[in-house]
């Protein structure tokens, strides 16, 4: 697969949520169990991709400057930091933290 | 987002998303995509979130995570089909306009729309909101892709760690239960442990599903 081919078919994937939702009845959101599943979804992905992002190096397990950063950005969170503001402290952080050590 | 008016607090939420579409950009070169991939990403995917998990997966397992990445993608865009089943009656739209309100069906359009209480500004919110934020989000990817070029190696700069800080951020509001941060634990713990004997991709699908499945399981114990 090309990265060109995987664009276009992860939009439409992306898209085809967006779209069917306009076509279900109402009445779909009254199953709990199916908003339970979508927010778990939603929660479960975004934090195993930031455990892989994080800890995972060719397939061995590493701490370095990426652990440094994501516990500066918990606390930034902690303290609201808005979203662009946590993004570049961090990185800032893992660069000082690779730059020192 | 109640206060002031729609089409202000439509752009103020543009913007502010805009800027951190500059560092999806900056992101998504760095992980080996060129500007036009970044772009057709911002302007077809149109979900930051997806968007997000697309270029991570990508940036670790190059062309062979490919269908990760896509898969991780999809099921990240699950909210936004649940924003439309609740958008629809309120839009009330058909052909051409139904398709087009479909693509600014996002996080940002949904919750202008939903913080309001009349049915005109209802559909105010989501039209402005969504047309804002995809104009801010598209500017800043390419600006965020021409700086993000400019940089030889990602690390130095710590962009492998700004894409863990950005999907962390993503996921924090939703980490104040007990439940979601379990959920969360398990995922992020799983999938870790996962890679280190299956392929990059797979882990963190793999790994969400038993968080999924364990969340479930913590929900209907609790009752």
């Amino acid at each position: 697969m090309t990265p060109w081919l995987a664009v276009i078919l992860g939009s439409l994937a992306v898209y085809s949520w967006k779209y069917f939702g306009y076509l279900l009845p109402h009445s779909i959101l009254d199953s709990k169990l199916l908003s339970k599943t979508a927010g778990f979804i939603t929660i479960s992905l975004l934090s195993a991709l930031v455990g892989v992002q994080t800890f995972v190096n060719n397939q061995t397990i590493v701490f370095d400057g990426r652990l440094v950063a994501l516990i500066a950005a918990a606390v930034l969170l902690r303290l609201k930091v808005p979203f662009i503001g946590v993004v570049v402290l961090a990185a800032t952080i893992a660069a000082l933290f690779r730059l020192a050590f | 987002m109640g206060k002031g008016s729609v089409t202000s607090v439509s752009v103020s939420v543009g913007l502010a998303t805009g800027l951190y579409g500059i560092s999806f950009g900056a992101l998504s070169v760095t992980a080996g995509l060129d500007i036009l991939q970044t772009m057709a990403l911002s302007l077809l995917m149109f979900s930051g979130g997806s968007q997000f998990a697309f270029v991570a997966t990508f940036a670790v397992g190059g062309v062979g995570a490919l269908p990760a990445a896509i898969t991780s993608a999809w099921l990240l865009g699950i909210r936004n089909g649940f924003y439309a089943i609740t958008l629809a009656p309120k839009l009330g739209v058909l052909g051409v306009t139904r398709a087009l309100a479909a693509q600014l069906t996002i996080d940002e359009s949904a919750a202008v729309s939903s913080s309001r209480d009349i049915a005109d500004e209802q559909k105010k919110g989501f039209w402005f909101t969504g047309l804002a934020v995809f104009l801010f989000w598209n500017l800043a990817t390419l600006l965020g892709g021409i700086l993000g070029n400019l940089i030889s190696d990602p690390a130095d700069f710590g962009l492998d760690a700004a894409a863990a800080a950005a999907l962390f951020a993503l996921v924090w509001p939703r980490l104040q239960t007990l439940v979601g941060v379990t959920v969360g634990a398990v995922a992020m713990v799983s999938s870790v442990l996962l890679s280190l004997v299956l392929p990059t991709g797979i882990p963190v699908l793999v790994g969400a599903t038993l968080a999924v499945l364990a969340g479930l399981l913590l929900d209907r114990r609790k009752k």
